[in-house]
């Protein structure tokens, strides 16, 4: 047994941290978030470059094929930058997807361009107000797509979306393939609590759409790629959350009040013990969940969906007492707190809601007692 | 990264497990399931000290009573891993070392590292046997929290110490044999500077242990009061006014096994809201009940690997740090809403405490008032915010007006 990660993974992600503070820094994240710019193209490329998009991807597949715990540093350290590249979308989902249902043909086109970054993927189910994945009101009939998503991640940049749909009549979703160039699609940016992730609607009327994985079976895969996904975005959590604790904790350094630096005072002290408390709850259980996801185990419903909760309420936790600990300046546009509390209030919906996921473990916990 | 035993640790396992399999008392597993960690005095007509002593010896004569422990000493030069293994297996039956957690998570350990060897030779294999129970004699009436503050006084005599004064919170004191005591031998240094640790014969002249009455109703712990008691100097741990240090190692030692053992209340209370009956069905079906366990869950889960990963940290050679603090601050808070949220599901008869008509036997009742004091113990939840926050976050120390002032310069408040 061992509890922690390798030497190698932790001089990738060293490496990975490198990169993004001279690639990535807090202005390139409000370019994003106040521009057009639907991503930051020059930190995807250079992601790509360093095979970091493919890390988790076969070599068959035209990835590095390391593995999980690689990918799940790399997606630390980009939460800890809160990168604007369209990594959940694409490599989170779009090629976990590809990679669970996905036929062979399908994952030749498609895995090796996600590994090189050519291929930007999304994965729309929600549409509109009905949130829960499984009210699904877009349809298939033929091979020909009708229906509207939204929010979409990334959708304004996507080359192709997974789109969930009923397949004619049935009751049981499934999965279709649409490239978002087609003939057909509308899309229309939508703004969100985080503007530095771009989203949009997606409206399609009478488009070309290929099935992937088996008929009805679209609701079962996307919530096992949501399982994956859910312990890659933990660890962008516990990124941004860990990045929002050291701001507060150096302002409380440095800020003085009463005649004393405010970190001396046990009413900061303790908000910021009680970060590092959430932080490093979060950090164990996504540290099991990063070996479930990794070495297959039976235990990844459960792990990833308490990587999740606890994920979900430690970035909560800390983008908010940091704004708290840093008072008025905190609340400024100029001041970066304020990406830090939209990312972790985005990222807490991006993949269902917290109160699904609680919902969640408890049910898989239940089932693995009886089981 | 791996959560699975390479072929090495499968084989250990092995071994505790067929020697727990022939050697544990089976017959208490249903009493000890229904047991808290530290209260087992509920166990009918046996006396559960003798039952205690009696598992440590066994263990003790396999070589299983205290496996990280060197060989030397009674162990078994286990690593990190393999100790974590011996307690995944001994499993329910750890709670019959609730008698020796002085033992084996304080005194030992501080003998181990600050002990002459004579004094090794002498103390530590009744230690891990259980043949000797220990106590530890830190807090006092007017030092808690602030334990650099005691006032028990030993003063030289002879070839050895006169020990007058009065402790308090010890728990166990009753049943020991020892005690690890920390006492003032220089009150005109400042508070940390005078101190001195020593080893005390719990039946030396002068020693008299009263009884305190918890909040539960039960008497884990005690007031010691010591009149004129005599110590030889060689029952004197490390320097003359280096106790500080000492004392030092041993609160880490305390803090990190409180940390890596400690009990939340989740598994039981998830076990109760799966075959509790509401009036709108099975307590687990809600949807709120659901989001309270979730988050329970997550917090629970989390302390477990938090262990883990400290394991690791110590196997690459990593002092454990203050960290561990985490663990017991999350654990005393979830217990006692735990608690709470159980005892609101039964609603009205969550009133109710005798173990025939409550819920669960009063599972809940009773994990309610014991529940307090794990947030006090061991360094108060505020303490180790404190340590938290000032030894892993670097934030500037308090205020401390008494830090450099010699202790009997220090003004004492009225009471």
């Amino acid at each position: 047994m061992n509890f922690d990660f390798s030497d190698e993974q932790k001089e990738l992600q060293r490496s990975a941290r490198r990169m993004l503070e001279k690639q990535c820094p807090m202005q390139r994240v409000r370019a994003v978030l106040e521009g057009k710019d639907n991503f930051d193209r020059a930190t995807w490329s250079t992601l790509a470059e360093m095979g970091l998009c493919g890390a988790a991807i076969p070599p068959a597949w035209g990835g590095l094929g390391a593995g999980y715990l690689e990918l799940c540093v790399i997606a630390e350290e980009l939460g800890r930058a809160l990168a604007p590249v369209p990594f959940d979308s694409t490599v989170c989902l779009f090629a976990e997807i590809i990679g669970l249902a996905g036929s062979d043909q399908q994952k030749s086109l498609y895995l090796p361009r996600v590994a090189q970054g050519t291929l930007i993927g999304t994965v729309a189910w929600a549409e509109s107000r009905a949130v829960a994945s499984d009210a699904i009101h877009s349809t298939v009939t033929g091979g020909i797509l009708s229906g509207m998503k939204c929010p979409v991640m990334d959708g304004g940049c996507a080359d192709l979306a997974v789109v969930v749909a009923h397949e004619a009549q049935d009751t049981a979703p499934t999965l279709f393939l649409v490239e978002l160039g087609s003939p057909g699609v509308r899309r229309h940016p939508v703004e969100t609590l985080d503007p530095s992730r771009k989203h949009v609607l997606l409206n399609f009327q009478g488009v070309q759409a290929e099935r992937l994985g088996p008929r009805g079976g679209g609701l079962e895969i996307l919530s096992r790629a949501f399982d994956r996904a859910a312990v890659l975005v933990a660890f962008q959590q516990i990124g941004g959350a860990e990045r929002a604790l050291e701001m507060a904790r150096s302002y409380a350094q440095q800020r003085a009040a009463f005649g004393r630096p405010i970190g001396s005072f046990q009413a900061i002290k303790h908000m910021l013990a009680d970060m590092l408390v959430s932080l490093t709850l979060a950090r164990s259980n996504a540290c099991y969940a990063a070996w479930a996801l990794e070495s297959g185990s039976a235990d990844l419903p459960v792990a990833a969906a308490t990587a999740r909760v606890s994920a979900t309420a430690a970035f909560q936790h800390c983008s908010t007492n940091n704004i708290q600990v840093h008072g008025g300046i905190g609340f400024t546009w100029e001041f970066d707190a304020h990406l830090f509390y939209r990312r972790s209030n985005l990222l807490a919906l991006s993949l269902g809601p917290q109160s699904q996921w609680e919902a969640k473990l408890i049910d898989r916990l239940r089932a693995r007692n009886v089981a | 990264m791996d959560f699975d035993d390479t072929p090495a640790e499968a084989a250990f396992r092995d071994a505790a497990r067929s020697w727990i399999e022939a050697n544990a008392p089976h017959e208490l597993r249903p009493w000890l399931e229904r047991s808290a960690y530290t209260t087992l005095s509920a166990c009918g007509a046996t006396d559960p000290v003798a039952l205690q002593k009696d598992w440590q010896k066994r263990k003790y004569d396999a070589g299983w009573a205290c496996v990280h422990w060197p060989r030397r000493y009674g162990g078994r030069d286990a690593s990190a891993v393999e100790r974590l293994i011996w307690e995944q297996e001994e499993g329910v039956f750890r709670k019959l070392g609730t008698l020796f957690i002085i033992n084996l998570g304080i005194s030992g350990p501080t003998l181990m590292e600050c002990g002459t060897d004579a004094q090794k030779a002498a103390l530590l294999p009744a230690c891990v046997s259980g043949e000797h129970v220990w106590c530890q004699l830190f807090s006092e009436p007017s030092a808690g929290s602030d334990l650099a503050g005691l006032r028990t006084r030993a003063e030289r005599a002879r070839d050895g110490w006169i020990v007058n004064g009065q402790k308090i919170w010890t728990s166990g004191a009753h049943d020991a044999d020892w005690g690890l005591l920390l006492a003032r031998t220089d009150p005109t240094q400042p508070k940390h500077a005078g101190l001195t640790m020593f080893v005390l014969k719990m039946s030396s002249p002068g020693v008299t242990v009263r009884p305190i009455r918890t909040i539960h109703g039960t008497s884990e712990f005690n007031e010691v009061f010591f009149t004129d008691v005599y110590i030889p100097d060689d029952q004197r741990l490390g320097a003359v006014n280096n106790g500080w240090r000492v004392a030092l190692t041993t609160l880490m030692n305390e803090r990190l096994f409180a940390g890596s053992t400690i009990p939340t209340g989740f598994e039981e209370l998830f076990h109760f809201c799966a075959a509790f009956a509401t009036q709108t069905g099975l307590a687990i079906d809600d949807a709120r009940v659901k989001s309270r366990l979730a988050q329970w869950a997550a917090r629970s889960s989390g302390i477990r690997y938090t262990a883990l990963r400290a394991i690791s940290q110590e196997a690459r050679g990593h002092t454990p740090g203050p960290e561990h603090s985490i663990s017991k601050i999350v654990a005393g808070s979830m217990m006692q809403e735990i608690a709470m949220f159980a005892l609101d599901l039964q609603a009205e008869a969550g009133i109710l405490a005798d173990t025939q008509q409550a819920a669960d036997a009063a599972r809940f009742q009773a994990m309610l008032m014991r529940s307090p004091a794990t947030r006090i113990l061991g360094g108060t939840d505020e303490i180790l915010r404190n340590i938290i926050a000032e030894r892993v976050l670097g934030l500037p120390p308090d205020i401390r007006v008494d830090k450099d002032v010699p202790f009997n310069k220090i003004p004492v408040a009225s009471r």
